[in-house]
């Protein structure tokens, strides 16, 4: 039990002066998401079934695999601070810092591998 | 982690049932019951109450079990007209104001706890001091820098306007306590209630603290954990939108940036 007042409980540590960023973000990247993922679908789902040399062909071309790696990219940043803004509502103390850390490692290394599968097949 | 489940002692176990009057119009009341001076669990009672002879509002019908039937039953109330937003209680499983909530409009039985996820001090009554405090640390008041003014602080129509949807707000607590964010954050979201009110002060043409007031909120937590869940907008017996002005002060964040 500590004998904090009602007020100094209430203001916390004060105002970490960040987050907007992270709205604009999540806002714009959301944004570009919804035109970009049915995109991806629409070329993903064309090549899905054809021979292997037909679809690292399709993911050759300039603009499917810059949309790839776009979607890859932008697609895991909006995850990474998505989850967590989730992880942030759920979880407290060590256990949250830990499971942050843990989704943003995770983040990259699907962006790393992703990019490095699409940089194979394309260039 | 959060928790998902009540712990030992709070878990709610059947209480008494209090004797049915005679009578074709009872209508039955199961209200949650706690008092910190016993050390016992939560209950919730049974009473029955004659509607012939009660008041058309779920108040009506406390005072009448509190007056009639068992004068321990604890609640809070004052002006009986949704103005001091001292009644406001979880009824039927949403957070309104006793004394404008019409019986009519609970179906079945009528089942009545405290505003849920605060510490209860006794049965229908919640501890509201660091709602309060929230409310406090937003700076509920006019902020000026400029000398006073001989007369007044002049508003055109226009912006006194600005004000509708914020002013009416009576600090019941019943957004706050219906939202999530707040039940698993409340150490450091605001909440509803007292981001309506920043907003009515940031938006108020007279106040000269606009910048400290937007580097007050901006912060992951304070501001940000509003997922724009619109609990809160249900929840409002006023039928304010605590939502939009949150989405307004987060629209004038990012016009700081963008």
């Amino acid at each position: 039990m500590r004998y904090l007042t009602d007020r100094k409980r209430a203001m916390g540590k004060g105002s970490a002066h960040s987050g907007t960023e992270h709205h604009w973000y999540m806002t714009v990247s959301a944004v570009g998401l919804a035109f970009m993922v049915p995109t991806w679908i629409y070329i993903f789902g064309s090549a899905l079934g054809g021979p292997q040399e037909e679809v690292l062909a399709t993911f050759a071309r300039p603009f499917p695999a810059i949309l790839t790696a776009l979607v890859i990219f932008i697609g895991m940043r909006h995850f990474a601070k998505g989850a967590t803004m989730m992880i942030e509502d759920y979880a407290k103390g060590s256990a949250r810092r830990a499971l942050v850390i843990l989704t943003i490692s995770l983040s990259y290394a699907i962006t790393a591998t992703g990019l490095f599968a699409l940089a194979r097949i394309a260039l | 982690m959060v928790q998902f489940t009540l712990p030992k002692n709070s878990t709610i176990r059947t209480g008494k049932t209090w004797p049915k009057p005679s009578g074709s119009n009872v209508r039955k009341f199961q209200i949650y019951r706690w008092t910190p001076d016993d050390g016992e669990n939560p209950r919730v009672d049974t009473y029955f109450v004659d509607m012939d002879s009660c008041g058309p509002m779920v108040l009506d019908a406390l005072i009448k079990i509190k007056n009639e039937i068992d004068p321990t039953l604890t609640f809070r109330r004052s002006c009986r007209e949704g103005i001091c937003g001292s009644c406001a209680m979880n009824i039927g499983g949403i957070n309104t104001l006793a004394c404008i909530y019409g019986l009519d409009e609970v179906k079945g039985d009528v089942k009545i706890y405290p505003l849920p996820h605060l510490p209860v001090v006794k049965d229908l009554i919640p501890d509201l001091t660091h709602f309060y405090a929230q409310h406090a640390s937003i700076m509920p008041w006019l902020e000026t820098k400029t000398n006073t003014p001989a007369k007044e602080w002049r508003q055109s129509i226009e912006d006194r306007e600005k004000l509708d949807g914020l002013y009416e707000c009576v600090m019941c607590a019943c957004c706050s306590t219906s939202c999530p964010s707040y039940w698993w954050n409340s150490d450091r979201y605001l909440g509803p209630a007292a981001l309506l009110h920043a907003y009515r002060w940031i938006i108020d043409s007279r106040d000269e603290a606009t910048p400290e007031r937007l580097d007050d909120l901006e912060d992951p937590f304070k501001l940000y954990r509003c997922h724009t869940i619109m609990n809160c907008a249900k929840a409002c017996p006023k039928g304010l939108n605590p939502a939009k002005a949150i989405a307004e002060i987060k629209k004038k964040m990012i016009e700081r940036i963008v």
